[in-house]
């Protein structure tokens, strides 16, 4: 079973033969992601098959032990090689690569032995990274590129946030997603095709999005909100969390979700308190100074049009949810989602969602700190959160998670019946 | 008069059902039964009794468990999540309660009711519940209410791995073979239950009398219940036992009930839930096994084949040869004619105790052999070899790899694969030319094998031969995942749930089953890797249905004897004929009329390891001791002493400390067996003294078990806890064990990471422990990477804490530091290389026991180091032969210092033929995960063996016996002769 992997290379040529397959973490934002990523020449496509074909090919071909989110990318992308759908000469597949010490900085490297296993080794994979770790001829990340894919996030969670503060509470059915779906393909199409499409459209196009979904026809009956923190794969990905948001919605509660610009910022600013901490780098230091303060102006700007029609809530200040840990966790644990856990659930029961969900692959490393290892202390000084932690993995059946989100909104039936019995004699009301 | 109205809440678990009938609040009807995997029906059933009760009056409904969620969505009646169902029934009937334990099938809870509601259950990886009772008391060869008497009269607990059922099973079987008696496991099984649900669940809230016991398990098992009153301190009258324990859940849904607007008629109700009942298979499944029964016999015909030969015992007269396979739950016995055909055969389950079972069946062959047969020889194999082997005076005995190889050679000279799936292990190898290779074992997990489907056809009431002839023919057999036990628990319950019958569940273990030998114990992509011509046996094939997944899983043919149950005991048999004695010495038909065995057990006092021994006494006043992990206190250890790192290096660490000034403790562990040196160096050159916290042990574990966080964390992480305790207990002011994300830095890493949870777990321990409030607990996060930010970190650290320390007197401190980390570093290379060339000068072989620093830990390791030197090697370790080797080119982003040495240790193992290289992994270890391929990718690469343990809580070291006997007769015995 020994195995040597030459690493091959994404040339200039391929650029034109090649399709490249990208797994679906967050489906509005990676759409528009590939439509920018087609505006630069890139032949794109993102993959949507999902069954009991990507999981076997996971565990088939990833060492099981490994992390769930690999086991699923990874199955996911040869059970869509298998397909027959691409010709396997002429695919290529793209990653993230975060880097820092998680394993999901290793998520390439099994990725290019699976292939091998599965007999495609000449298959070229990119790295899509920002801290220099892996490059490929045929693949640059430009600055004016890596500008548009930040507008990609900022619009992708504002219509996450739209659409989870939406759906719940829907007069026609399905009526939020597809308003959500035509805007990302009326964005896709003027990302591609639309000449000058700048910030300053962009951010016109903010209050756009904002006043359709205002006008969106909706009962705002009040439900529970309840959080969901995480692994970021397995937080965004329906095929990781099965379908963790329609189930909540199902459950007549509202979902709520940072956005993935935070976790943008949270890498960011890694570097900054690296520098805080330990005087590492400087100049990366000043550099990431400006990225972050340019992401946090950005966030301001789409929770400005997010708040301006006043049906909506907003965005949390970043820096006053990053002040929050204090006293949880320090700014130093950069592994994984690392304080950016602890800060979203914090920044939920600061914002009165007490109700979170806290999701993560089975036997994730950091989220044994940041997640579980924080909970305890969490609900010491906010006695009023109610955390259920929830495993992912290949054979956990969802009728167990289920039941133990089931177990959490109970939870918080009693929890409010209690107080109400305090002011009136009312029967608890605890359909669930 | 107005309509009598009543309420009904139904429970379905994972195992039972229940149902309780309220007429004005009073309980006039309840009931608790089994449901076979078939709840929908089994309600129906349940509830046709209630006709004559309602009679006219009519019905309020509500279902509850995690049975009844999908038919409660499915008929659209209410539902109400259990634990909530518990607390509305305890508030009502027990007001003042503090805490409630429920204990149900699969599921563990304590809600605590003190300050509103708080409730937890088990995650998705727990054992320790009802099923694994039921499991274990099947194992033992009781039934439920025998195994709670027997735990009533025990006099000693053995420790057994609380974390997960499934190790605990391993710890269980290895007792079972040391001969401890039924009541003292039956004790321990309940003592584990308790540690799990105690320590896994209650994550550092206190548990608060009254305490209200609920569930099956907790109704009908005083001895359980006892177990957590001891283990709690509870007096009888805080430990609460109410009536309705057993159906709690069923009577909250009844109550909840109440509260609902739809009532229905007795006669509408049972409609609605027959409706339930239907026949459409929704759960996914894969095609059923056989097409026809033509297809079934071609297949019957084809293995029928492999058949061996037989002879009448009755008429035969000559030399016999005996081999027996005490395996982990069942004992196997060959007795071989001069040419190889059988002449006597048993296969029977061990019930708890194999020399029982190897007496009887000896009786009956010197019966039947009377004056005509002399037996020439005699051989045991298996987990009980020993034990058989020094009952019964045996000539011999060898691993049971070995065994199985001379076996299936004995059917096919070309065999080039070999998968042998019993109950407890799965165990495979190659023989590439003749000799074994890549041995690889189910360690840590015994999912899908034997005793798995074997407890499972037991708990739908079926016999195992049954259950499997059930499969054959299913319909659809279900996909039920090839995970842990619990998880495989969890996904037959979905598959019920979605309306699968026996026969797809029985196909779909079988798959299971397969598809985890092949995807997780050998990790195959195609059937080219496991060779051209394969046997399979172990017991487990006997299951046609599992023959035929396997088969088809690989698209290949393959052998299964006739005899695929007998394998180990026809190859020990063979084993013994080719010794060649004249006579065996074994115990004779006049010297067993006589034989008595008795164990008793005791605390072995020879080093800290404190193994749990079990001293076996047989008639002839001989005695066969078990349990040890060295040979030091059994008197056959041999006079060589052999070279140990693991040992000088506890020595070296232990040592560190002491000093004059402000105390400073410091936890033992993880991060700290390797960097110690460097904080005793750098705090004493501060003006401190400095205090470490000892070696492990399992008390260590269980002094800060409760505030473990994570059920899942690796052990060593989890052992962190007590190591603090520990120190406080021991009067610590302050406790030091700082962050970093970086650690030092070494030759050739792209970055010098610490692992996740070495680098951060302080966080764990600060928000957890709450008897860290009493003192000061300093982790400052800093960069070890580079000594001029260690600087700028301690500086800034040391200036907030108050204390005035001069830029030139830390500058000075963190020199001092690294001097004696050198010095420690250098310390156990130059010991290394002595070892080596003593070892050299011997002729012995050297094995590279590499794993993380913290491995040396001898409640981490369990005695592996010293395990090895007793088979007759020395261990060295990768920080002390990394320099030998140079970093080779790896396939990963290489970013960890301590993985990095792993990389090198095994370049240095592929240029040294008498280096052999273990690698210790640690259960839950997520960075193995990716160390461990490309170790393999090295070694293999170079023509070396790639052995890996893995280890955690668990203490079953029969498994890693084998491995280690397997390597070592791979490598052709140790050199210096000395069979294996």
């Amino acid at each position: 079973m020994s195995e040597n992997v030459e690493r091959v290379l994404f040339t200039e040529e391929m650029r034109k033969t090649h399709t490249i397959l990208i797994p679906d973490m967050l489906p509005r934002h990676f759409k528009l992601i590939a439509a920018i990523m087609r505006n630069y020449g890139y032949k794109v496509e993102l993959l949507q098959n999902c069954g009991a074909g990507v999981t076997e090919n996971g565990l088939k071909y990833v060492h099981n032990d490994s992390c769930y989110p690999a086991q699923l990318v990874i199955g996911q992308f040869i059970d869509a090689i298998k397909s027959g759908k691409y010709d396997p000469r002429n695919v290529a597949l793209m990653l993230t690569q975060t880097g820092g010490g998680c394993r999901a900085s290793n998520y390439i490297a099994l990725l290019r032995k699976a292939l091998a296993r599965a007999g495609y080794p000449y298959i070229p994979i990119i790295s899509l990274n920002f801290s220099g770790l892996e490059s490929n001829p045929g693949f640059k990340i430009t600055f004016s590129l890596l500008r548009k894919l930040v507008y990609a996030v900022l619009l992708g969670d504002l219509m996450m946030r739209l659409v989870n503060q939406s759906r719940p509470y829907e007069v026609v059915k399905g009526s939020a997603d597809e308003l959500a779906d035509s805007w990302t393909a009326k964005l896709a199409d003027k990302l591609v095709n639309e000449k000058g499409y700048n910030y300053k459209k962009v951010r016109k196009e903010f209050y756009n999005i904002v006043n359709d979904f205002t006008a969106l026809e909706c009962v705002r009956v009040p439900k529970t909100r309840v959080g969901i923190v995480g692994e970021i794969y397995v937080k965004f990905s329906p095929l990781g969390n099965n379908h963790l948001e329609d189930f909540l919605v199902e459950e007549n509660c509202e979902p709520v979700f940072a956005g993935l610009v935070d976790f943008a910022m949270y890498c960011v600013y890694n570097s900054i308190a690296d520098y805080e901490l330990y005087h590492r780098d400087k100049l990366k230091k000043i550099a990431f100074s400006m990225a972050y303060k340019y992401l946090i102006k950005k966030q301001h700007h789409i929770d400005e049009a997010l708040t301006s029609t006043g049906v909506f809530r907003g965005f949390c200040d970043f820096d006053h949810t990053r002040s929050l840990i204090d006293g949880y966790i320090g700014i130093g644990m950069k592994m994984g989602e690392g304080w950016l856990l602890t800060a979203e659930m914090l920044e939920l029961i600061d914002d009165g969602v007490n109700n979170i969900v806290c999701v993560q692959p089975f036997g994730c490393l950091p989220n044994h700190i940041a997640g579980r290892g924080v909970i305890h202390k969490i609900k010491q000084l906010h006695p009023e959160a109610n955390i259920a932690a929830i495993d992912y993995d290949p054979s956990t059946s969802p009728v167990n998670q289920h039941n133990r989100i089931k177990l959490m909104l109970a939870n918080m039936e009693t929890g409010k019946s209690e107080e109400e019995t305090n002011t009136s004699d009312t029967r608890e009301p605890l359909s669930v | 008069m107005k309509e009598k109205i009543y309420c009904l809440g139904i429970d379905i678990g994972s195992t039972t059902a229940k149902l309780v009938l309220l007429e004005d609040g009073k309980i006039i009807y309840s009931s608790y039964e089994r449901h076979g995997a078939d709840p929908r029906r089994k309600i129906c059933e349940m509830m046709s009794r209630l006709d004559s009760l309602i009679g006219d009056g009519s019905v309020k409904v509500a279902l509850s468990g995690s049975g009844g969620m999908g038919i409660a969505e499915e008929l659209d009646v209410a539902f109400i999540q259990e634990v909530h169902a518990t607390a509305i029934v305890v508030k009502k009937e027990a007001p003042d309660a503090k805490t409630v334990i429920e204990l149900g099938g699969e599921d563990a809870k304590i809600i605590f009711l003190e300050h509103g509601t708080d409730a937890r259950m088990n995650g998705t990886c727990a054992g320790g519940t009802g099923a694994f009772i039921d499991q274990m008391s099947s194992l033992l060869h009781v039934d439920n209410d025998e195994f709670d008497r027997m735990s009533l009269e025990a006099t000693q607990i053995y420790p057994i791995a609380s974390r997960c059922g499934v190790f605990a099973k391993s710890d269980i079987q290895s007792l079972i073979n040391q001969g401890v008696s039924k009541e003292n496991i039956a004790a321990s099984v309940y003592r584990a239950v308790v540690n799990q649900t105690v320590g896994g669940l209650a994550g550092g809230t206190p548990i608060k009398a009254p305490v209200v016991f609920l569930g099956g398990p907790l109704h009908f098992c005083a001895g359980l219940r006892k177990s957590f009153a001891d283990m709690l301190g509870l007096s009888d009258s805080e430990a609460v036992s109410p009536e309705y324990d057993s159906i709690s859940v069923a009577l909250g849904a009844a109550i909840y009930s109440d509260g609902e607007n739809r009532s229905y008629s007795f006669g509408e109700l049972l409609t609605l839930f027959k409706s339930a009942i239907d026949d459409n298979k929704k759960f996914v499944h894969s095609a059923p096994l056989f097409e026809s029964r033509e297809e079934y016999d071609e297949f019957v015909t084809r293995h029928k084949k492999a058949s061996a030969e037989y002879r009448d015992i009755n008429k035969y007269t000559g030399r016999a040869f005996l081999g027996i396979d005490c395996g982990s739950t069942t004992t196997k016995m060959v007795l071989l004619a001069e040419d190889d055909s059988i002449l006597f055969e048993y296969y029977g389950a061990n019930r708890g105790n194999p020399v029982d079972v190897v007496k009887t069946q000896l009786e009956k062959i010197y019966e039947l052999s009377g004056d005509r047969i002399t037996i020439c020889g005699s051989a045991s194999t298996g987990y009980g070899e020993e034990l058989v082997k020094n009952a019964f005076h045996l000539d011999g005995g060898l691993v049971e790899t070995m065994a199985h190889l001379k076996a299936a050679q004995f059917f096919n000279k070309d065999v080039d694969f070999i998968i042998d799936i019993g109950g407890q292990d799965i165990k495979c190898f190659k023989i590439p030319n003749g000799a074994i290779d890549s041995v690889m074992l189910n360690e840590a997990c015994s999912s899908g094998c034997g005793s798995f489907l074997e407890t499972f056809a037991n708990a739908l009431g079926l016999s195992a031969e049954e259950f499997a002839k059930r499969g054959l023919f299913a319909k659809a057999p279900a996909e039920l995942g090839s995970r842990c036990t619990v998880f495989m628990n969890s996904a037959v319950k979905q598959a019920q749930r979605d309306g699968a019958a026996v026969e797809d569940i029985s196909a779909g273990l079988c798959l299971s089953v397969v598809k985890n030998a092949l995807y997780k114990v050998i990790r195959v992509n195609s059937p080219s890797d496991l060779g051209k011509c394969i046997v399979v046996q172990g017991g487990t094939f006997y299951n046609d249905s599992v023959l035929r997944c396997f088969e088809r899983e690989i698209g290949r043919y393959v052998i299964r004897p006739a005899i695929a149950g007998l394998m180990g005991a026809f190859g020990a048999a063979l084993y013994a004929k080719e010794e060649r004695l004249s006579k065996s010495g074994m115990l004779g038909a006049e010297e067993l009329v006589g034989f008595t065995h008795s164990s008793r057990s005791m605390t072995c006092k020879g080093c800290q390891n404190a193994c749990s021994l079990t001293v076996n006494t047989f008639s002839d006043g001989k005695k066969y001791v078990s349990g040890n992990r060295c040979e030091k206190m059994t008197g056959r250890a041999d006079s060589v002493s052999r070279g140990n790192i693991y040992e000088f290096k506890r020595q070296y660490l232990t040592s560190l400390g002491g000093g004059e000034g402000e105390k400073i403790s410091i936890p033992l562990g993880l991060e700290m067996y390797d960097a110690a040196p460097y904080w005793d160096g750098l705090l004493k050159s501060l003006g401190f003294s400095v205090r470490f916290s000892k070696l492990s042990t399992k008390q260590t574990f269980y002094n800060g078990q409760f505030s473990v966080t994570s059920d899942t964390v690796c052990y060593p992480a989890k052992l962190m806890h007590g190591h603090v305790e520990n120190l406080i207990a021991d009067g610590a002011k302050t406790v030091f064990y700082p962050c970093c994300s970086y650690n030092f830095k070494e030759e050739g890493t792209a970055n010098s990471y610490h692992c996740p949870v070495v680098a951060y777990y302080s966080e764990v321990l600060n928000s957890s422990m709450n008897s860290l409030k009493s003192v000061r607990f300093w982790f400052p996060y800093l960069d070890l990477s580079d000594s001029k930010r260690v600087l700028f970190g301690l500086k800034k650290f040391f200036d907030g804490q108050g204390y005035k320390f001069s830029t030139s007197k830390i500058q000075k401190a963190i020199a001092d530091g690294e001097k004696k980390y050198a010095e420690y570093r250098l310390a156990v290379r130059t010991e290394c290389e002595k070892i080596i060339s003593d070892s050299r000068e011997r002729g012995e072989r050297i094995i590279v026991l590499a794993g993380r620093p913290y491995h040396v830990d001898p409640e981490i390791n369990h005695g592996i180091d010293t395990l090895v030197t007793s088979l007759g090697c020395a261990v060295v370790s990768e920080d002390g032969i990394e320099h030998l080797g140079g970093l080779p080119e790896v396939n990963i982003l290489n970013q960890w210092t301590y993985h990095s040495r792993l990389f090198k240790a095994a370049n240095a193992v592929t240029e040294n033929d008498d280096l052999e290289l273990v690698q210790l992994v640690s259960f839950g270890c997520g960075i193995d995960a990716i160390t461990t391929d490309e170790l393999r990718a090295i070694l293999e690469g170079k023509g070396k063996h790639y052995t890996q343990l893995k280890i955690d809580e668990i203490t079953n070291l029969g498994a890693v016996k084998i491995r280690l006997r397997s390597l070592l007769s791979a490598l052709g015995g140790n050199k210096k002769g000395g069979r294996v």
